[in-house]
């Protein structure tokens, strides 16, 4: 058995078989642009899956559709169990209410391609803000967390700093730690470097990686680094005109995939 | 009549009509406040999500800041009084009160829109992907950015009014203008007083327009690099080794 397939099946021992995220028939149009046509998708308890594809294929769509962030056209998105955006009301479904939604949201954690950190606060008030207000943790715990956390990260020296006064890699790792500390069930990450200079999508990644070995939280990750998707990813999906093209183990998808628009997307990379 | 400048009227009438300003500056702030308060109770209707409603609003707001101010201020003093039920007769003050602050807190919600709108779309979507209720994501994350950079237009919006609240002496309400007035129809003099008013409206006028100005130049500059370099937050860094060494004792 190769040394690659001996690592997946040890990644698929330590999973928890519970999906903590399923896509049942999802759409979504833009008036009539089509941009995902029935999308279909397990995602299991700590799982980390990577979603690669062309621009414009529906990447961030998937992702943000779980974050609340865009509501499905169609179909149906199962969040630990329950229908994101339905729910019952006299044996009938209707559209989900705001703290039905917000309940589900609890679970989910997202990094942005534009980091959206709040420029107005500090970068440990950034991370301390949302567990306070949001879960109503206790300060100092909260605090203490969040120091901890942005140790992690590598900027516990620049705690009273604003992100103004940081690089685009710092404040990225900035975000991932403000989502952290909200301890989320299932990060999301949207193309987390593509905004940063080449010389400082190393130290974020290294992040990414950091987290992705240490921590049992599922993540979904939205990325143009094949080399990256292939260390971290559990399972890899190809996404190509709103559809799933081919979805495996990141070496099945990555090394050995069959399918030509695939390797044609694959080859391209490899040139740049 | 009493013909020419005559510098006895002129210091005679200056503390008299000084002795005013403070009504007139207490009158403007409250107006001011008012429209502050005011210009958010639209805001927050206008976000209600209902589109009838919000057509009407809009459509109210249009209605006031279409019509002249000294005509809301005559509908509230002599028209009000005269509908039937709802009807109350007001005294000048607040009458002074509600018609100049609802008429300038449809400007100033048009302020507030500007800032709102200013705030990036990345805000709203981290304050989301951090669960943020409606309430804290506005009172935590929106407005703390939005109303900063606001505060020159208000300030200009306070200039504004202190010039507008003479307005309220012709239902009665006592200020600098009033008195010059009264001190001219008493000695038959006109011309001394009513240069004092603008003297007295030009020395805080202007100055306070300079400051602003200042001020619009700092908040621009505001989240730069460099000026908050220069300037740590303090505030922060006390609170956070107090807390800090608190809890290593
Ligand atoms: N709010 C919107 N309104 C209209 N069209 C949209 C909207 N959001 C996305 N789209 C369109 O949907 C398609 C898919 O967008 P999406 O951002 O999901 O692609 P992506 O795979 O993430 O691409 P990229 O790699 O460039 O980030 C694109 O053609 C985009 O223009
Ligand atoms: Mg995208």
């Amino acid at each position: 058995m190769s040394e690659q397939s001996v690592k997946d099946i040890e990644k698929i021992n330590t999973l928890n078989t519970e999906q903590i995220v399923k896509y049942r028939n999802v759409t979504k149009s833009f008036g009539d642009f089509h941009v995902l046509k029935g999308i279909n998708l397990d995602i299991y308890s700590g799982e980390k899956v990577a979603i690669i594809g062309p621009s414009g294929s529906g990447k961030t769509t998937i992702i943000r559709m779980l974050m609340t962030l865009e509501e499905p056209t169609s179909g149906d998105i199962i969040v630990d169990g329950k229908n994101l955006w339905k729910m019952k009301r006299n044996g009938t479904s209707i559209p989900a209410n705001e703290k039905h939604i917000s309940e589900l949201r609890g679970n989910i954690g997202m990094v942005f391609q534009h980091f959206n950190l709040f420029p107005h606060m500090t970068i440990l008030e950034n991370c301390m803000v949302a567990p306070i207000h949001v879960k109503k943790e206790d300060k100092k715990e909260v605090q203490e967390r969040s120091i901890q956390m942005l140790e992690r990260v590598g900027l516990g020296n620049k705690l009273n700093f604003y992100p103004s006064q940081l690089s685009g890699g710092q404040k990225q790792r900035v975000a991932m730690a403000r989502a952290l500390v909200m301890r989320p069930k299932i990060m999301l990450f949207d193309e987390v470097t593509s905004a940063l200079d080449p010389e400082l999508v190393g130290e974020v990644l290294e992040v990414i990686r950091d987290i992705a070995h240490n921590d049992d939280m599922a993540m979904i990750l939205v990325t143009h680094e094949m080399d990256f998707a292939l260390d971290v990813a559990d399972k890899v999906l190809f996404l190509d005109q709103g559809v799933i093209i081919e979805q495996g183990t990141a070496s099945e998808v990555l090394e050995h995939s069959k399918n030509e628009r695939v390797q044609a997307f694959l080859r391209r990379f490899r040139k740049i | 009549m009493n013909n020419g400048w005559k510098w006895e009227n002129f210091f005679e009438a200056f503390p008299l009509i000084l002795k005013g300003l403070g009504a007139t500056v207490g009158l403007t702030f409250a107006c001011f406040a008012f429209a502050l308060i005011f210009g958010f109770v639209w805001i927050f209707l206008k976000h209600i999500p209902n589109k009838p409603f919000v057509w009407t609003v809009d459509w109210i707001m249009i209605f006031i800041y279409s019509t002249p101010p000294l005509v809301q201020l005559f509908f509230i003093y002599y028209a009000l009084p005269m509908i039937p039920v709802i009807g109350v007769t007001l005294n000048p003050f607040i009458c002074a009160v509600l018609g100049i602050g609802i008429h300038y807190s449809t400007y100033i919600s048009e302020i507030y829109r500007s800032g709102i709108e200013s705030v990036d779309k990345g805000q709203w979507e981290a304050s989301k992907a951090l669960n943020f209720s409606a309430f804290d994501k506005w009172r935590k994350i929106i407005l703390p950015q939005a109303i900063p950079p606001t505060i020159p237009m208000l300030g200009n919006y306070l200039i504004i009014m202190f010039k507008e609240v003479p307005l309220a002496s012709t239902v009665g309400v006592a200020g600098i203008l009033t008195i010059a007035n009264s001190y001219g129809a008493l000695h038959f003099a006109y011309l001394e007083p009513l240069t004092i008013v603008g003297i007295i409206f030009l020395t805080l006028s202007y100055p306070a327009s300079i400051l602003i100005k200042k001020l619009e130049v700092k908040m621009n500059t505001r989240f730069d690099k460099n000026t908050i370099i220069a300037k740590p937050n303090k505030k922060v860094h006390k609170k956070m080794n107090f807390e800090r060494s608190d809890h290593i004792v």
